[in-house]
This record gives C-alpha cells, structure tokens and sequence, in this order.
C-alpha cells in the first residue's frame, strides 16, 4: 500500500495513457514512443549519475567543497561550477540531486546556479548540433548571452535564498 | 558518445574508490540506490507526462503554431512551449531549423531554445523535492525572463 502510495503520480498517467489509447489512439501511440525513448535515455544516463553523486558524498568532505565552490571561491569557484556543469550527461533534472547535495556541503547558491545553467544550456555536443542547424554566429551569441544571464541570476539568487530554504535530500529521506 | 564518456569516467572512479576503501564504496552505493528510490516516483512522472505532452503537441503542430507568425506574440508562445515540453537537443535543433524555414524569427527560436533547456514546467516537482521551493520557482522564474530578454537581443542583433 506504500508503494502505491509513493507511486501514485505514475499510476495515474499509466490509467490516462490507457483511457487515451481508447479514445486517441493516434495521440497514445505517439506519447508512447516519446516516453519509452525517455525511459531508455533515462535507464542509461541515471545510474551513473546518481552513483557518482554517491561517491561525492562519501570521498569528497564537506570542506574540499565549501573551499573549491563555497563562499570566498570567488571567480575560480564559479569557473569550476561551470566546468563541473559541461560533464558530459543527460538532461537537467539529472543535475538537481547532485546540486542538492553540493549545495547540502556547503556551496554558494550562485555557484549552483551556475553548475545547473551550464548542465542545461553549455554542452559541448549540444553546442557543435546547435551549430550544424542553427549557425556559429547564433550559437556563439546565444552561448555568451546564456553564460552572462546564469551567472546574473546565480548573484541576485544568492541575495535572495538562505540556506534554510534548501531541504537536506539525504536526511529527508529517513 | 556522451553516455561512453560518463560510463568511462564512473567506471575509472568507481575502481579508485573499491581499491582505496570497499566499505566506502558500499556506503557511496547505498547513498546512489536511495536517491534513486526517492526519486523513482517523480522521474516516471516525468517520462509519462512529457510522452503525453509531446503525443498532443507534436513537431508539425508546433511549428504551425509559431512558424509563420511573427512579432512578440509568436515569440512568448514559442517560450512558453520551450518551459512546458522537454525535448532532446538532436530534435530540438532541427524543429528550430526548420520553424526558422518556414518564417519564424530569430528571436522565436532563440526563447524557444533557451526555454527548452533553462525552464521546465514538468520536472519542477522533482527540482523542489531537492532545492526547495523558492529555489527552483526563483531559477525558473529568472531563467523565462532571461530566455525573453536574450532572444530580443539576439533579433536586434542578428
């Protein structure tokens, strides 16, 4: 009874995918290709992900990380952040545990900003597609507005949140 | 390619640490298989709710939907679907290629890609459970307003 429970919102979709294969079948047939393609991705790129989110937790100690991406890292945090960010992985909902637990031992909120933005928007091979379609001038132009707008909202973010308003993932989880 | 690298870099990582400490390495695989648990739920919401949003809001209907149209509105509307669907980088570059082909604006792709990847209505669920509330309604927030604010500069510019 937990576990359905704790599955409720799945349960749900899976009852509408099966009431709109009545009644759209067309509609139904296309939303399960696009979500078995994302269930593939998701069953790739996630294991790793969280696996190595658990390895930080366990083998890097909370001052390594308050030192390379805390409170006086300054510009060689945020370039860190950034560079931790262009990792080669999935999509940006992969990021938020990994972020909750940096942010959990002690990084600036606007260094995660910055690890979140460059996760979602500056990614080598989402850079060199962009290019192939859209063009190197409006790849570049996108790259430096993107880059300045994270690094903007991760500063007046930072005056905004207080530590209290994150939730400690692991302990929540008890 | 990128899911060689990751796997490369875990499987070099994860042999450092089994070598150093094997009961650290349990404990990092506990901490992994938790997170999963925890997240499970939203992460199956997800994939069920952008299969149905992408089921009703097909490429051919989104580009009828801002292709032709110019000016302001078409460039909000195409902001406005970047935040709500969630759709892989190798599709998006092309629909934004070809929504450019058939007359949309620089700016209307601009917000619309910048959206896709900065915004996401669906996955907010699973942004608060692990930032919190205000985080992740002030990042999403910042991040549509900076989406706008870049794709009108990309049209002047270009």
């Amino acid at each position: 009874m937990v576990i359905v429970k704790k599955f409720k919102a799945p349960v749900i979709l899976a009852i509408l995918f099966l009431l709109l294969a009545f009644w759209a079948p067309e509609i139904a047939n296309r939303s399960a290709v696009v979500s078995f393609n994302y269930l593939k991705e998701m069953a790739l790129v996630l294991p790793p992900v969280f696996i190595l989110m658990g390895l930080l937790e366990v083998w890097v100690p909370k001052e390594k990380i308050r030192q390379l991406i805390g409170s006086k890292s300054g510009i060689k945090g945020m370039f860190f952040s950034f560079l931790m960010g262009t990792l080669p992985t999935g999509p940006l909902y992969m990021a938020f545990p990994m972020a909750g637990s940096l942010l959990d031992k002690g990084a600036r909120v606007s260094n995660i900003v910055i690890f979140l933005g460059a996760w979602a928007a500056i990614k080598i091979p989402q850079l060199i597609a962009e290019t192939e379609f859209l063009g190197l001038q409006f790849t570049a132009l996108r790259f430096i507005l993107t880059l300045t707008a994270v690094i903007i909202i991760g500063l007046i973010m930072e005056r905004l949140i207080k530590t209290t308003d994150i939730p400690s993932l692991l302990e929540k989880n008890e | 390619m990128t899911t060689i690298v990751i796997y490369a870099l875990l499987a070099v990582l994860l042999a450092l640490s089994i070598i150093k400490d094997r009961q650290k390495t349990r404990q990092a695989m506990m901490v992994a298989v938790k997170a999963i648990w925890k997240m499970a739920p939203g992460l199956l919401a997800i994939i069920g709710v952008v299969g149905l949003i992408l089921g009703i809001l097909p490429p051919e209907t989104i580009e009828q939907l801002v292709g032709a149209e110019a000016g302001f509105t078409a460039t909000a509307t195409a902001a406005l679907i970047g935040a709500i669907t969630l759709i892989p980088a190798l599709i998006s570059f092309p629909l934004a290629a070809s929504l450019l082909r058939s007359g949309a604006t620089i700016a209307t792709i601009a917000a619309f890609i910048t959206t896709l990847v900065m915004v996401g209505f669906v996955t907010a669920p699973l942004e608060i459970k692990a930032l919190g509330k205000k985080f992740t309604l002030l990042r999403n927030g910042f991040s549509l307003l900076a989406a706008l604010l870049i794709a009108l500069m990309m049209g002047v510019i270009l």
